[in-house]
C-alpha cells in the first residue's frame, strides 16, 4: 500500500519539531502519549542536535485522528519535552532520504541510473540484477522518484521519514544583516 | 566536607529532607538495600498487605494532607500490584510518590528473577517517572519527583530503583530549588492566570444571567475552598461541587446545589443545564458530569480555569481559557469583579435565576421510599444515620459503587478534604486502605470507610495491617449480596437478565472476618439496630470496627443520567417523575 505519498500530497497534515531532553525512554513516551491517545503517527525522525543534551524530534502527524491542538498540549506535558514547533509545509523546508533497490536486468540498467541522475539522486551499489539508489530531497520528490522507480520492480525501499526546518524570514534576514548583525 | 554514602542511605536521607513522615510499602529482594537504613530514620514505615494498600493508603494520606502520599516496594509482582493505586492517582490528580525496587542494572533486560519493565509499565500512569541509573543521581531525582508531583496538576511519580543503585556508594549533595528546576527545563507549569483573561472573565460573570459556578476536584487541589466561598458570595451565584469536589464548597451553605452528574441531585443536573455561564474551577467536563456532550448546557458560555492546558479545550471549548492555579486565578477574578463594581458596573439582576434554581431544589430533593416495618433495610438510611452520628469532622471515604454515590449524596460535606473517593479511575476496592491512609494522615479525625460487600473483598485484609498499626478506621459495609451498581444497570438497561451480580448472602461472614482480622465486628439487620450500631462503632477508638449492614438488594441510585443520555432526560426516582414538568 502506497501510504508514503500520504503525507506530502495531502495538504492537512500537520509536522511537529519537537525538542526533546536527550536520555534514554523518551522516544517511548512520546510515541506512547500518541498510542494511548489514539493519534496517529504518519512519520517520525529522530536525532540529537546542535546542543547534545537535546535531541528534536520530527513527527508528521496524520491529523484527522485527532485535533492537533490536543496532541501539542498533551506533548507538552511530558516533563522530557523542551519545546514544540508546529511547522507549516508551507513556511518550512523539509528533507527526506529514500533508498531503493530495483530489479533491473544489466541492458536495462541504463534506464534507472538515467532516471536516477534526471533527479539528481546516487548509485549506491550495482549488481547483475539489480541496483541500489538513493535520493534526498523533499518529499514530494522522493513521491515521484519512488512511483517511476515502481515500474521497474522494487525489491526494497527504505524512507527515513521527513525532517524539518522553518524557512527563515527573508526580510528578518536582511534587516538584521543591515542592523549589521549576522543572526 | 563529602561524604560517602550508599544509594539507599541517600534515598532515606532524601525523603526526610522532603519531610516525608510515613511510608507505606512491603519489602523484598530488590528493595531490601532501601528497608536497612529505614531502621535508623525517624520515618514511620507502615507494612501492608498488599502492595496495592500501600499505594491507595498513600492516596489516602495525600488526600487529606495534600502532602505527596509515599508508597515503597519491591520490584515486578510488587510493581505491578502499583499499577492500579497509580493510575488511579493519575486519572484524581493525587500526589503520590512511588519507590519501586529494581533488578540490579547488570541484570535488566535478561529476564531476572522478578524483573519488569516498571517504567514502561507504568508510563501512561504516572506524571513522570525515572528509572535511576547511579547512586549518584538519587538526591536530584527524588527531589525532582516531589517538584513534579506536587506542582502544577499534581500526580503520581515513580523512582525505580536497581538494587546496585541502592548499593553503590555515592558522594552526598541535596541540590537546591536552582538545580532541581535547571535540571527540569521541559517542566515549567504555569499558576498566574492571563491577566486579559480574568478581566474577560469578570466581565462576562456580571454580564450572565443564570450563572453557575461548576466546581470541581482542582479546588482542593489548589487549596482554593476560600477563594471560592468568596467568589460565590460575592456574586451570589449557586456552586455545583464535582464528586472529586465534594466539601470544597459547604454543603449547607444556601448557594451550594451539590453534585451534579450521571447520579447527582435533578437541580444541580438542571442548572448546569439550563445555565447561560458556566464558571468552570479546576473541572474537566467529565462524561458522567456532562452527559452527551453534544446537548450538554447548550445555552452557557464558558469559563474554564484549569492548571492543566490540556484540559481547555478537550471536551467543551472554553469562551474563556485560564490557564493557572484555581486559588490565584480565583483570587484575581474576585479583584477584577470588584474593580468593575467599584467602577460603576452593575451586576445583571440574577434573582429571577435563583429563584427558579429554589424552586427545584424544593421539588426534587433526594429522595427513597422509607422503611416499612419489617421491609429490608434502605442502604440511604444507614447512610443518613451514619452521617447524623458522626463527630465533627469526620472524613469519610468510599469504594466505588452505588455505595458511593449514595455517600456523596446522603453526606453532608462542611468541610474541604473530608471526602475520599475514587473518582476518575472508580477503583473498587479503594475504602479501605485510602481510610487507612486517611487516618494516618490526620490521626485526630474519625475515618469512616463506606463500602460495598463487593469492594470490602478485594483489599479488607488491610484491616489486618490497621489492627497490628493501631490505626483505628471505621467501615461500614452496605451488604446487598450483589455487585450492586452493576446489578442496577441489568435491571435497567438489560432487561433485568442479572450477569455474574449476585455474590453470597451468607458468605464470608464478615463479622467473623472482621473479628479474624482484630477489628470489632457488628451485624445490623433492621432498622433499630442502625443507630445504636453506629454509637457503639463511634465510641470505639482503639481498634478498627467493622459495621454489616444488611440492605436492601433491590435499592437503586437515583436520579440518574444513564450513559449516552442528555442531561435534559435525567431520570428521577419513579416516585417523584409525576413532578417532572416542574424541571423546565
Amino acid at each position: 500500500m502506497s501510504t508514503n505519498s500520504y503525507a506530502s500530497s495531502h495538504p492537512a497534515h500537520h509536522i511537529l519539531s519537537v525538542l526533546v531532553q536527550n536520555r534514554p525512554g523518551v522516544l517511548a513516551r512520546v510515541s506512547g502519549l500518541f498510542a494511548r491517545r489514539g493519534y496517529n503517527i504518519f512519520s517520525l525522525a529522530v536525532a540529537p542536535t546542535e546542543d547534545p543534551m537535546l535531541s528534536r524530534i520530527t513527527i508528521v502527524v496524520d491529523v484527522e485522528s485527532a485535533p492537533l491542538e490536543q496532541v501539542v498540549k498533551q506533548l507538552f506535558k511530558l516533563v522530557d519535552v523542551v519545546k514544540i514547533s508546529e511547522l507549516d509545509p508551507r513556511r518550512s523546508v523539509e528533507r527526506e532520504l529514500l533508498m531503493a533497490t530495483v530489479r533491473v536486468p544489466a541492458e536495462d540498467r541504463g534506464q534507472v541510473v538515467e532516471l536516477t541522475n534526471i533527479f539528481e539522486g546516487k548509485i549506491l551499489a550495482v549488481g547483475v540484477e539489480a541496483i541500489t539508489v538513493s535520493l534526498d530531497g523533499s518529499p514530494d520528490k522522493l513521491d515521484d522518484f519512488e512511483e517511476l522507480l515502481r515500474g521497474y520492480g522494487i525489491v526494497e525501499l527504505q524512507r527515513t521519514g521527513r525532517v524539518a526546518l522553518p524557512k527563515l524570514d527573508k526580510e528578518a534576514r536582511l534587516k538584521a544583516v543591515k542592523h549589521g548583525k549576522a543572526s | 566536607m563529602t561524604q560517602k554514602i550508599t544509594g539507599a542511605q541517600a534515598l532515606i536521607r532524601a525523603l526526610e529532607l522532603e519531610n516525608v513522615d510515613t511510608i507505606f510499602g512491603l519489602p523484598g529482594g530488590c528493595i531490601l538495600p532501601a528497608y536497612d537504613p529505614l531502621l535508623d530514620s525517624p520515618i514511620r514505615h507502615i507494612l501492608v498487605r498488599h502492595e496495592q494498600g500501600a499505594g491507595h493508603m498513600a492516596e489516602g494520606y495525600a488526600h487529606v494532607t495534600g502532602r505527596p502520599g509515599v508508597a515503597m516496594v519491591t520490584s515486578g509482582p510488587a510493581a505491578t500490584n502499583m499499577v492500579t493505586p497509580l493510575c488511579d492517582a493519575y486519572m484524581d490528580s493525587i500526589p503520590m510518590i512511588c519507590i519501586t525496587g529494581q533488578v540490579p542494572t547488570t541484570a535488566i533486560g535478561t529476564d531476572a528473577f522478578q524483573e519488569c519493565d516498571t517504567v514502561g509499565i507504568t508510563r501512561s500512569v504516572t506524571k513522570h517517572n525515572e528509572l535511576i541509573m547511579s547512586a549518584d543521581d538519587v538526591p536530584l531525582m527524588v527531589r525532582q519527583a516531589f517538584h513534579i508531583a506536587t506542582t502544577g496538576r499534581p500526580g503520581p511519580v515513580l523512582l525505580d530503583l536497581p538494587k546496585d543503585v541502592l548499593q553503590n556508594s555515592m558522594t552526598w549533595h541535596w541540590p537546591s530549588d536552582e538545580e532541581v528546576l535547571d535540571s527540569l527545563p521541559g517542566y515549567k507549569p504555569v499558576s498566574k492566570g492571563h491577566p486579559r483573561m480574568i478581566k474577560e472573565a469578570a466581565r462576562m460573570i456580571l454580564d450572565a444571567k443564570q450563572p453557575i459556578l461548576y466546581a470541581g476536584g482542582g479546588i482542593l487541589k489548589a487549596r482554593a475552598a476560600d477563594a471560592l466561598r468568596e467568589l460565590a458570595e460575592l456574586i451570589d451565584t449557586p456552586v455545583v461541587t464535582t464528586l472529586m469536589a465534594r466539601g470544597a464548597f459547604p454543603d449547607d451553605h444556601p448557594l451550594c446545589l451539590g453534585m451534579p452528574g450521571m447520579h447527582g441531585n435533578a437541580t444541580a443536573i438542571t442548572a448546569m443545564q439550563k445555565s447561560d455561564l458556566l464558571i468552570t474551577l479546576g473541572a474537566r467536563f467529565d462524561d458522567r458530569i456532562t452527559g452527551k456532550v453534544a446537548t450538554f448546557a447548550p445555552d452557557a458560555k464558558i469559563i474554564h480555569v484549569d492548571i492543566d492546558p490540556a484540559e481547555q479545550g478537550k471536551v467543551r471549548r472554553p469562551d474563556v481559557p485560564i490557564v493557572g492555579d484555581c486559588r490565584l486565578v480565583i483570587e484575581e477574578i474576585i479583584k477584577a469583579i470588584k474593580d468593575l463594581l467599584n467602577g460603576g458596573e452593575k451586576q445583571q439582576d440574577i434573582s429571577a435565576w435563583k429563584s427558579r434554581v429554589s424552586g427545584w431544589r424544593e421539588q426534587f430533593p433526594l429522595y427513597y421510599p422509607t422503611n416499612e416495618p419489617g421491609e429490608a433495610l434502605k442502604p440511604q438510611y444507614c447512610l443518613e444515620q451514619l452521617r447524623d452520628g458522626a463527630p465533627e469532622g469526620t472524613i469519610l471515604c468510599s469504594g466505588v459503587g452505588q455505595h458511593q454515590m449514595w455517600s456523596s449524596q446522603y453526606w453532608k460535606f462542611n468541610e474541604p478534604y473530608t471526602w475520599v473517593n475514587s473518582g476518575g479511575l472508580g477503583t473498587m476496592g479503594f475504602s479501605v486502605p485510602a481510610a487507612i491512609g486517611a487516618k494516618v494522615g490526620r490521626p485526630d479525625r474519625t475515618v469512616w470507610a463506606v463500602d460495598g460487600d463487593g469492594c470490602f473483598q478485594m483489599t479488607a485484609q488491610e484491616l489486618v495491617t490497621a489492627s497490628v498499626e493501631r490505626i483505628p478506621i471505621k467501615v461500614a459495609i452496605l451488604n446487598n449480596s450483589y455487585l450492586g451498581m452493576v446489578r442496577q444497570w441489568q435491571e435497567m438497561f438489560y432487561e433485568e437478565r442479572y450477569s455474574e451480580v449476585y455474590l453470597s448472602p451468607e458468605l464470608p461472614d464478615f463479622v467473623k472476618w472482621a473479628e479474624s482480622m482484630g477489628c470489632i465486628g457488628i451485624r445490623v439487620e433492621s432498622p433499630e439496630e442502625v443507630q445504636p450500631a453506629i454509637e457503639k462503632a463511634n465510641s470505639i477508638d482503639d481498634r478498627s470496627v467493622v459495621v454489616e449492614f444488611r440492605v436492601d438488594a433491590g435499592e437503586k441510585v437515583f436520579p440518574m443520567v444513564p450513559a449516552g443520555f442528555s442531561n435534559d432526560d435525567v431520570l428521577l426516582h419513579p416516585d417523584q417523575n409525576n413532578r417532572r414538568e416542574f424541571l423546565r
